[in-house]
Formats: C-alpha cells, sequence, structure tokens
C-alpha cells in the first residue's frame, strides 16, 4: 500500500503532500489509539466481572445454539467462545468500542489453541470476516448524520441496511465456512 | 437507544454484587489485560493509519476512482458513490466524510444520498479489522479473510443499490 502510495504520488506529483501525510498518519494513529485506549480498559474490566459473576455463561447459552455452527472446532464452554458472544453481542446493539476489546480476547483465546502461530485457523477467519461485515442491528450514527442534514425520514432506510446487511454477512459466512470445509478434505 | 449501554453496564455490575463477585478487583483484573491487549496493537494500527494516509494523500484513492468510474457507468451504477465505496474498507474516518459531502450535495433524501447511508450502515472497515485482530496475536498469514472480507463489502455496494433502486 506504501509502494503504491509513492508511485501515485510520483505520477500525480503530491510528493509534497505525501511527506506531510506520513507525519499526519502517525499523529492520527495516535490520536486512534487514545481514543482506544479507555474503552479498551473499562470494557475488559466489565466483561471480567460479567465472566465471574456468571453473566457471560448464560449470554453464551443463548446463542450457542447458532454459533456452534460457525466455530465447530472451539470448545463452547471456552474462553474463546464465550468473548465470541460477547463481541457479537455488543456488535448487534451497536456498540463498536466494545466490541473491540471483546474481539481481541477471542483473538487471544484462538491463538492459544492455534498449532501454526503465524497463520489463521479455521474459526480465526471465520471470526474476523463476521467482523468485516457490518452487524449492527440499528444503524444510529448514519441515522443522526442523516437527520442533521436535514433529511426527513432520518431512519427510513433501516430496513434496506438490515438486508444489505444480513446478505453481506451471509455471503462472507458462507464462503469463508465452505473454504475452510474445502480445506478439511484435503 | 442512549440507555441501553449505561443499563447493560450496571445490570452487569449489580449481577456481580448480587452472585458476591469481588466487582472491582475483577474489573482490576480485566483492565489490566485490555491494557495488555492495546498495547499488543499500537504497532500495527500505527502502521495500517500512515499507510492509509499516504495513499489518499498521494491521490492513490483518486486514481483507482477514475478507472472504475466509467465502469460504474457501463454497468447503471451510480457514480458519485464509487469513491466512498472504495474508501469504506480502508477507512472509516475518510467515508464518512465523503458521505456528508454526498448528504450536503444531492441531500440524504435522494437515491444518491439513500444508497451511500445504505452502504455506510451495512458495511465495516474491512482492512482495519482484518490487520487489528490479526496483528494483536502476530498471525501474518490470514488465508482466506480478506478476499471474503471484500467479497462482503462488493455484495453490500450491489445490494444496497439495487435495494434502493427497487424500491
Amino acid at each position: 500500500m506504501i509502494v503504491f502510495s509513492v508511485i501515485c504520488a510520483i505520477f500525480t506529483s503530491n510528493t509534497e503532500q505525501l511527506s506531510s501525510g506520513i507525519l499526519n498518519g502517525a499523529e492520527k494513529a495516535v490520536q486512534l489509539l487514545i481514543k482506544l485506549f479507555g474503552a479498551m480498559v473499562f470494557w475488559s474490566g466489565i466483561m471480567k466481572v460479567a465472566e465471574k459473576s456468571g453473566l457471560t455463561a448464560k449470554l453464551v447459552k443463548l446463542l450457542s445454539p447458532f454459533l456452534k455452527h460457525l466455530f465447530p472446532d472451539l470448545d463452547k464452554d471456552g474462553e474463546a467462545f464465550q468473548s465470541i458472544c460477547m463481541n457479537i453481542s455488543a456488535n448487534l446493539i451497536g456498540v463498536g468500542n466494545a466490541a473491540t476489546p471483546f474481539g481481541l480476547k477471542a483473538m487471544r483465546e484462538m491463538q492459544k489453541q492455534n498449532l501454526k502461530k503465524d497463520t489463521a485457523s479455521d474459526s480465526m477467519v471465520v471470526f474476523v470476516v463476521m467482523n468485516t461485515a457490518s452487524m449492527q442491528l440499528i444503524p444510529t450514527t448514519i441515522g443522526y448524520l442523516r437527520q442533521s442534514y436535514g433529511s426527513s425520514e432520518p431512519f427510513a432506510i433501516i430496513p434496506q441496511v438490515m438486508a444489505v446487511s444480513a446478505c453481506a454477512l451471509c455471503v462472507a459466512l458462507v464462503f469463508s465456512l465452505t473454504i475452510n470445509r474445502c480445506k478439511k478434505w484435503k | 437507544m442512549e440507555i441501553i449501554v449505561p443499563a447493560g453496564v450496571a445490570i452487569i455490575v449489580a449481577y456481580g454484587l448480587f452472585k458476591r463477585v469481588k466487582v472491582f478487583d475483577a474489573f482490576i483484573e480485566g483492565a489490566i489485560e485490555g491494557l495488555h491487549a492495546l498495547y499488543m496493537i499500537i504497532p500495527t494500527i500505527t502502521g495500517l493509519v500512515v499507510a492509509v494516509e499516504m495513499l489518499q494523500q498521494s491521490g492513490g484513492i483518486d486514481m483507482v476512482c477514475s478507472f472504475a468510474e466509467p465502469l460504474a457507468d457501463i454497468f447503471g451504477f451510480p457514480k458519485e458513490i464509487v469513491p466512498m465505496a472504495i474508501l469504506r474498507p480502508v477507512s472509516g474516518s475518510g467515508a464518512t466524510a465523503l458521505l456528508t459531502n454526498i448528504y450536503e450535495n444531492y441531500g440524504p433524501d435522494s437515491i444518491v444520498g439513500q444508497i451511500a447511508s445504505v452502504l455506510a450502515g451495512s458495511t465495516e472497515t474491512t482492512f482495519y479489522a482484518v490487520t487489528m485482530y490479526y496483528g494483536s496475536i502476530g498471525v501474518t498469514k490470514t488465508r482466506h479473510t480478506l478476499p471474503v472480507g471484500l467479497l462482503a463489502d462488493t455484495t453490500a455496494f450491489i445490494m444496497s443499490i439495487i435495494l434502493i433502486k427497487a424500491i
């Protein structure tokens, strides 16, 4: 990506902007990390409370009938599976900054069971692919943004957003699961 | 809607107290874990954000768009949303900036505005999720994650146009 940018800059004679872009980018990265910082620490703490009180286990029971088909090689009572459930619930209600810490925990737990440490396991692929597709039920940010630009019906697009999200998620799941299965047959 | 998150936190804490968990000790234990996870993703995030910023500043995105726009025309896709569709998997804030541009120029209730809204609401920043999650645990071979993620984004792009145009 960086090499491509440099080549483009030379073609379009944007080299000056590019060099300032490097510094700006580094600055933006720190801003992003600071934004993540509070959420990360807070939600990881809250998750631990939920885990110790047994609340996570209840949520797992609720979601596992669906999720066990997506992650066949994970232990249903394991920490990886618990974190995945928390990540998905946070995504569904649209608390993105809570979903990230749960997701990172899920990855750490899955890595413990991973045999090849530099290669993604089947469950990791399915999990990350789910997170690259949007699972949010109600797109609040977009709704508010539409409202502030004078939309007469800011939330009129919700049915379409749901339908499109569902389609994209299905495509993502079907393809990642199929490719996972193909590999096993070899 | 705003009540969901605080209520959720309150329920978790209240349930913890009810079950006689040492709530604050557990919170600190988890928070330290979270801090460690954040420390692990600093290098990956910095690298990605710099690369994305370079891509935008260098005109790389514009160049890709100038190739993709005539293509979109052939299929009857509105070319106004092509830049946003291309930027969306790479940069969330960049895509939001383009979204507000579209709202300003065409209005949020126009066909283009509606398609852009649906697209923005039904996709995520794919590259960011992939680099962050794999970067945090040092996995470099991501196998079919990125192709499938981008395929889902393409599906969302096509579906949002079809659904809005059909209604």
